[in-house]
């Protein structure tokens, strides 16, 4: 649904969003200077490790972010409102209605107590109340049907422990969607779910955005969930997006180390049987203790060649081709990083 | 659910009957001779003997425990001292110790353990699950030490303690209360309230303390849960969030232990009605334990086996209609 006004402007802007936890031992900075934008309808992925900070990014984007201390900093902005700057009646009213996210656990994230068809009704109740209870059942039964629930009419009554994973995240699509958000965040919609359930899921909210015409952010540590409904992605390390591109530039040509990294340990069906999987060496940082320079170094092959300059400056974004991506190698080497792989 | 009741129903009958079994054979058991317990100090054997067999305490075990429980669907005749008295259904014995029957002594003392049971409970529900959902959402800040500083307070003071400093404090020094003296609700509203408020407090007080603490970490527990988070993204308001999502789920395991607790007072509470004067079950219990007054204790003995059996099943029941996930079908 893209109408006149928001043409040209992007329906998401996020300006360098800062996300920090102050805990005992210290502050973790989740998300440093994250920028990125939105447009209505599209689909965008955020690809990275756990606690590369992509999921504290999607959860500042409606303010999910609890806990004792926590400090967000930047511009998150919805056609052009700041949802940071916003009194807490004003996100409450976003919520549901413009931003609306799914879970990663779908067994967790229905309320046991109350029937499925219920949870659906009042996703939409909140927004439009006063609405009569034969139109929200209505509504409900539609939400069910739309998202292949089979026999809604008979499942719309049940609770949420009646149904298995796979339909649970079902219902949750339906709960997300009941009010045909502009953006729709998916945190790691499938990660709980079996294999043969997560492409009918993905296939399912490629289907509902195209319906409903919501932005969607998917974030995944999975590549292939990236590739599979996405067009742009942004790849997150140690709270920076490291590099942004299409997909399909993405996996053509890697403008990153940790990119390359990531790509070569997915394994494929070229894979050599009895070949070791590639892993990237080491582990993440500490978001309490971030190296100096490219947090990327302490693993990064490349580091070595640069002389120090890896371990002391932090790298710009640069332009390459049509990725962008935070790395000191020179233009030449960055867009040819790709080729490399064995 | 209607299968899943009488179930539950049945299964509480049997076991009543079982614990009447056990408490008839126990108190049988007891080195008193319920005999010599009928006439008095310098009595003669010869009228111990003649009375045990006049009262069937030469007969079998399981013929006492037959005719006790016929006794109690059908009344039963005692003979005392030559006249017969008869006691009429649910008959729980007769009390040679009071030239009463057992049933007419409960029937008296019940309605007032009842009072201080329900006056209590309803106190303490409403400051433990008060306090509680205070202390949860103004977590580390100054309501929330209020509120835990009350439970550790309220967990380590013993009623007897407490009851006698409201005394003290209420009645002897400030006057602001009458020495309590009960009387029925039905026949003096006010003397019932001015005797019952202080135990209600003292009880209330003491139980409220674990409630605090229980609903206040079930209450963080479930904030953390990701349904929660579910219903603050689809934006629900905070009010209707704390109840629907929070509170609703936090208050079911609460449920099962108010449950218990109050059928439990309700078999008496000894130390506070003793404190305060009333004569309820508890009283009637200890005056009984004092005077070896068998048909008494095996009679509130099983009247509160009674209440905490009852508790237990419609706990159970009102678990299934809370939680959807254990109901049966």
């Amino acid at each position: 649904m893209t109408d006149a006004n928001t043409i040209g402007s992007p329906l998401l802007s996020v300006r360098d969003l800062q996300v920090t936890f102050g805990t005992r031992e210290g502050d973790v900075r989740a998300v440093q200077g994250v920028s990125f934008d939105v447009r209505a309808g599209e689909t965008v992925g955020i690809v990275g490790e756990s606690g590369s900070g992509k999921s504290v990014t999607a959860n500042s984007l409606m303010r999910l972010n609890f806990g004792a201390d926590v400090k967000i900093t930047g511009q998150v902005l919805l056609e052009g409102r700041d949802i940071l700057a916003m009194s807490e009646e004003e996100v409450r009213s976003i919520r549901g209605r413009d931003v609306a996210m799914i879970f990663q656990d779908p067994l967790t994230a229905l309320n046991p107590f109350y029937t499925v068809g219920s949870q659906i009704a009042e996703a939409y109740e909140i927004h439009h109340p006063g609405t009569p209870k034969k139109q929200l059942r209505e509504i409900a039964l539609d939400s069910l049907a739309k998202v292949g629930i089979p026999e809604p009419k008979k499942r719309i009554d049940q609770y949420p422990h009646e149904f298995s994973g796979g339909m649970r995240q079902r219902i949750v699509i339906a709960i997300a969607l009941v009010n045909s958000p502009k953006l729709l965040i998916a945190d790691e919609p499938t990660t709980a779910l079996d294999v043969t359930v997560q492409a009918q899921i993905l296939e399912l909210i490629a289907a509902m955005q195209s319906e409903h015409g919501s932005a969607v952010i998917l974030i995944t540590h999975d590549l292939g969930v990236v590739a599979e409904i996405t067009r742009r992605v942004m790849v997150m390390y140690a709270g920076k997006v490291v590099e942004s591109a299409s997909v399909d530039d993405v996996f053509a040509t890697p403008t990153h180390p940790y990119t390359v990294g990531l790509l070569r340990s997915v394994k494929s069906l070229e894979t050599q049987r009895h070949s070791r999987l590639e892993a990237i060496p080491g582990t993440p940082p500490s978001l309490i203790n971030l190296p100096k320079g490219c947090p990327f170094h302490p693993r990064c092959a490349h580091a070595a060649s640069l002389g120090g300059r890896c371990n002391a400056d932090e790298p710009a974004l640069q332009q390459i081709g049509r990725s962008e991506t935070r790395c000191h190698l020179d233009a030449q080497t960055l867009a040819r990083l790709g080729e490399v792989r064995a | 659910m209607l299968y899943f009741v009488i179930r539950r129903t049945a299964f509480a009958a049997v076991l009543l009957l079982v614990i009447s079994a056990f408490t008839f054979w126990i108190f049988s058991a007891l080195p008193a001779d319920p005999a010599a317990l009928t006439c008095g100090k310098n009595c003669r054997p010869e009228v111990i003997e003649a009375n045990r067999e006049r009262l069937g305490y030469d007969r079998p075990i399981l013929e006492q425990y037959g005719s006790y429980m016929k006794g109690i669907f059908a009344g039963r005749d005692y003979g005392e001292e030559g006249a017969s008295i008869h006691c009429s259904a649910p008959s729980l014995g007769y009390s040679y110790d009071r030239h009463e029957c057992v049933t007419t002594l409960i029937a008296k003392t019940l309605p007032v353990t009842a009072s201080l049971a329900f006056g209590a409970f309803v106190l303490w529900m409403f400051i433990g699950i008060g306090l509680g959902t205070m202390a949860a959402l103004k977590r580390g800040r100054w309501p929330d030490r209020l509120a835990t500083g009350f439970s550790v307070i309220g967990v380590s003071l013993p009623t007897f303690f407490l009851g006698l400093i409201f005394t003290m404090v209420f009645i002897i020094w400030t006057g602001l209360l009458p020495f309590p003296q009960y009387a029925g609700i039905t026949e003096n509203p006010g003397k019932w309230f001015s005797s019952l408020i202080l135990p209600w407090f003292v009880l209330a007080i003491v139980s409220a303390a674990t409630y605090v603490r229980m609903t206040r970490n079930g209450m963080l527990e479930v904030m953390n849960e990701e349904f929660v988070r579910l219903g603050i993204a689809k934006g629900l308001p905070r009010r209707r969030l704390i109840v629907k999502y929070v509170m609703r789920a936090a208050l079911i395991p609460i449920v099962t232990i108010a449950g218990l607790d109050f059928a439990f007072l309700l078999g008496g509470a000894l130390v506070t009605e003793s404190i305060f004067n009333l004569p309820g079950l508890g009283k009637l219990t200890l005056a009984a334990v004092v005077n070896s007054d068998l048909p008494i204790l095996v009679a509130t003995t099983l009247v509160a086996a009674v209440f905490i059996v009852v508790a237990n099943a419609v706990v159970d029941v009102l678990y299934g209609y809370l939680d959807p996930r254990v109901r049966v079908k």
